[in-house]
């Protein structure tokens, strides 16, 4: 009845949210009383607008991992927001008002599942105490409808439009005191909702990075040496400047290495298109490297040599490996490698930047925005408060934008060219310029008793690094799994010296490790003459969790959870197979969460593999934040990982990439893509993040599905399918 | 030079060189932004647009080859009754994650649809093989092309 009153009023009412995010993620109370004329910025999440539309901000930068749209459900939810008249808005990079704002880890949900839902229930109590106050009655009496507050013993109501600028003006209560809701009072959380993004998307609106205008803008390409960090030895700057349409073209000496500002040429000009041209014309002869440029084979071989020595630190040794093994009923060996990998964002590196009177603004598609601009500051020797990053949807980031330099090269090629500069990489850029998931090495011996018990493991890994340092995401930790569930477990390490940048790629480390684990793990449960399944299953034990919650905690129970349900609703052990067609199962706990995928495969008789489906089961916790996007990203996170297992290697030639584009980088196509069938097994767990824990175990289960079907053990990928040929 | 382009419906004037790929005319020249660059070389689908109804890849077709075929981009496709069925049933779906892509698939989708209303489930793949997705929604563009083709459950 109370719905009108106020609503004409024209002013924008920001709610006092502030103190929530305070607990955890040092959000400031800054800007409570700033009072303008048409917005009181009393805090940064929520918004009432007099006409009912409640805006709620989306702090992180979204990737394609869907948090613009779960982040604000968080804060709706507990808001008890109309979802139908929510409107999302992306923060610009702003550490103070936000605290970190990163896409990484998978870390969205559990890092704000508490908070951001507290940010929302203070929001509601403000709206709550005002509707209260007007009414002269006990704010414990009144509840909330969505959009509206509502006092059932007098039937009166009011819609939280009306209600905001009377709340706005209210103390915030202390967002530890608020009682949130039983999850069985969600309304939107544990809805399938689409991407907030989503009639964007379908209608190609500009949404990305590389849609960005800036009026008088110009178009940037940066050409950088094959051979990474390798300087200009010359160029003709005057060919590219013949160009029509090119404005600038210039050399870059570069500053900081590879992951601020390498060197090399920029050219400028009124439209992408033309500053191609001009790039085209550069002729550059780069400086010669120090050392001779590493070769794929080079690295290959250091790896042979290193691995027939011991290994240059032992990182964990549990009970007596050596006697265990020569004391085994059944002992094997195996070497398993991954190669090198890109991220390929289908949206390749671009930055958008505009340098003046002092000042520079900055649209960037990245996933780690303070890094950059505290880059941007360092590279270019401006001062932070002096740097804007706007937050631009990225297409695409798996890791390869939390890394910035792209950022810093078109800060840098915009101050130089003065005026507006969108830098945009072409897709051999992309390919050739990267942070590469490293390769690795895991040559393991293993030892069965006789019973066919797991009795001893040992994995010399080899990874890629310097000196005594491995290379970014190249690392393992000392409690990957199977450490503690084998009583002589040993894991040495051995670097391999290799300058190439590496960087994380979804599910860094255990996109990898999972695929050498559980392909000897699969090798051991034959060599068990056990079910691969069932020998999973022994080994996890009778236990819960194992080590201190968290990384590095593993609860078993967790893991044999997702691996019953995968049994269940695969029809593992109880599906007859065809002749050369074979299932294959694996996990891997990584990011918080457990999942147990089921892979099953057709191999023709020249080797071609065909994947028919692929069953997951998964373990997040208590709760699916959004369940349209929560599946979105196991399908494509299962897909990702057979896309790469099945298609991709990076390879490097003199010490340069040799892969350029998607006809030598192959990503999967829609008529290799399985159908995905996906469960969410829920615990009582708070909830964690789905980006990147069900890519980890879709490699081996598909290569262990490979060996049920041909018999073939695969140790290298990719899949060779020359190797998988009948007969 | 100086062309002159049907793009959805309206003629636009353009001075470009004529090797110009029609890609860099729509986004650099015109503002028509929702044609993607992907790969440069007609691998990845981003791009795609449709000249007189056929999916093209508008990175690798120069400007001077279009002539007075008419430019359809995501942004005149719904103008469509199939591409609006198209995009429907891409939102009703959900389709994207990170949305990239999803101009260059609506584009062959819509193509596919309005030359073969009912299709199987391998001339979808066959009819969706030119386009990439990084982020790996397949099954949901499966899923969505049949819907929108009124075909329902599992291929």
């Amino acid at each position: 009845m109370a719905d009108g009153n106020g609503a004409s009023r024209r002013e924008v009412i920001q709610l006092a949210a502030g103190g929530a995010g305070g607990l955890v993620l040092g959000f400031s109370l800054a800007g409570k009383g700033e009072a303008a004329s048409s917005a009181a910025r009393l805090n940064a999440y929520v918004t009432v607008q007099p006409d009912g539309w409640v805006e709620v901000v989306s702090k992180n930068p979204e990737i394609g991992q869907g948090v613009k749209t779960s982040m604000p459900m968080m804060i709706a939810e507990e808001l008890d927001a109309d979802w139908s008249k929510v409107r999302t808005v992306q923060a610009d990079s702003d550490p103070s008002l936000y605290g970190r704002q990163f896409a990484g880890g998978s870390m969205s949900t559990p890092l704000h599942w508490d908070e951001l839902r507290r940010v929302g229930a203070t929001g509601r109590a403000l709206l709550i105490a005002a509707a209260a106050k007007s009414w002269g009655v006990d704010p414990a009496t009144c509840s909330t409808e969505p959009g509206r507050v509502v006092h059932a013993a007098s039937g009166r109501s009011a819609g939280y439009g009306s209600l905001a600028s009377a709340a706005a003006a209210l103390p915030a209560p202390d967002p530890r005191s608020l009682k949130l809701k039983d999850p069985k009072d969600f309304r939107i959380i544990g809805q399938p909702m689409a991407q907030v993004d989503t009639p964007s998307i379908v209608t190609g609106k500009p949404l990305f990075g590389i849609d960005v205008v800036v009026p008088g803008m110009l178009f940037a390409t940066f050409e950088k040496a094959p051979v990474f960090g390798s300087g200009v030895e010359a160029v003709d700057l005057d060919a590219a400047r013949a160009v029509k349409g090119v404005r600038k073209a210039f050399k870059v000496e570069g500053a900081g290495g590879a992951e601020a500002l390498s060197p090399g040429v920029a050219v400028v000009a009124d439209t992408w298109w033309q500053a191609r041209k001009g790039r085209d014309r550069l002729n550059i002869r780069w400086k010669a490297p120090g050392e001779p440029g590493l070769s794929s084979r080079d690295l290959e071989a250091r790896m042979a040599s290193t691995a027939q020595s011991s290994v240059d630190r032992v990182e964990r040794h549990d009970g007596d490996v050596d006697a265990a093994l020569k004391g085994a009923a059944r002992r094997i060996e195996a070497t398993y490698h991954y190669p090198y990998l890109a991220h390929a964002t289908l949206e390749p590196q671009n930055c958008t930047a505009h340098y003046s009177k002092g000042r520079m603004e900055i649209w960037a598609p990245t996933q780690n925005p303070e890094s950059g601009r505290q880059l941007v500051a360092k590279t270019l020797g401006i001062r932070p408060e002096d740097i804007t990053v706007h937050l631009v949807r990225c297409g695409g980031g798996f890791g390869r934008r939390l890394s910035n330099e792209y950022m810093v090269e078109a800060a840098w090629i915009a101050r130089e060219a003065g005026a507006p500069v969108k830098l945009l990489w072409t897709r051999e850029d992309d390919l050739r310029q990267g942070f590469y998931r490293p390769a690795g090495w895991h040559k393991f011996e293993g030892g069965l008793d006789a019973s066919g018990q797991l009795v001893a493991w040992h994995d010399h890994f080899l990874t890629p690094g310097q000196g005594v340092q491995t290379a970014r995401s190249a690392g393992m930790s000392a409690t990957e799994f199977p450490a503690r569930f084998v009583p002589n477990f040993r894991y040495g390490l051995s670097i391999l010296p290799s300058p190439t940048p590496t960087g994380p790629l979804r599910a860094p480390g255990a996109n990898g490790i999972s695929f050498a684990v559980q392909g000897f793990l699969d090798e051991l449960a034959h060599a068990a003459g056990a079910d691969p399944l069932a020998f999973r299953l022994k080994l996890l034990g009778e236990q819960g969790m194992v080590g201190t919650p968290g990384r590095d905690g593993y609860d078993a129970a967790r893991m044999r959870g997702v691996l019953q349900k995968v049994a269940e609703v695969s029809g593992w052990g109880r599906t007859r197979m065809a002749p050369r067609q074979g299932q294959g199962v694996a996990f891997h706990f990584s990011h918080l969460g457990y999942f147990a995928e089921v892979v099953q495969v057709r191999v023709a008789d020249d080797g071609q593999i065909r994947v028919e489906k692929v069953w997951v089961a998964g373990d997040v916790g208590r709760q699916i934040v959004n369940p349209s996007g929560a599946i979105n990203q196991v399908q494509g996170s299962v897909l990702d990982g057979l896309s790469a297992a099945l298609g991709q290697e990076i390879t490097l030639e003199g010490g340069a990439v040799v892969q350029g584009n998607f006809d030598s980088y192959r990503l999967m196509r829609m008529a290799d893509a399985p159908p995905v069938e996906v469960h969410f097994v829920l615990s009582d767990h708070p909830p964690t993040g789905l980006g990147e824990p069900a890519l980890p175990p879709a490699p081996p289960a598909l290569c262990n599905a490979i060996f049920a079907a041909t018999g073939k053990r695969v140790r290298r990928l990719p899949v060779d399918p020359a190797l998988l040929v009948a007969g | 030079m100086a062309f002159t382009l049907s793009v959805n419906g309206r003629n636009r004037r353009v001075d470009v060189d004529p090797d110009t790929p029609l890609l860099w005319v729509l986004r650099d020249s015109l503002g028509v932004l929702g044609p993607k660059f992907g790969c440069g070389i007609g691998q990845c689908g981003a791009c795609t647009v449709h000249v007189d109804g056929t999916p093209v890849q508008s990175c690798s077709l120069p400007v001077g080859a279009v002539g007075k075929g008419k430019v359809t981009t995501i942004e005149g496709i719904g103008e469509t009754e199939v591409g609006a069925r198209v995009q429907k049933a891409w939102a009703d779906l959900d389709v994207a994650q990170c949305g990239y892509c999803q101009p260059g698939q609506i584009m062959s989708a819509a193509a596919l649809l309005a030359s073969n209303p009912k299709p199987s489930a391998e001339e979808i793949d066959a009819a969706m093989s030119g386009n990439l997705c990084r982020c790996a929604t397949y099954n949901r563009i499966r899923a969505a092309v049949r819907q929108a083709s009124g075909q329902t459950g599992e291929a």
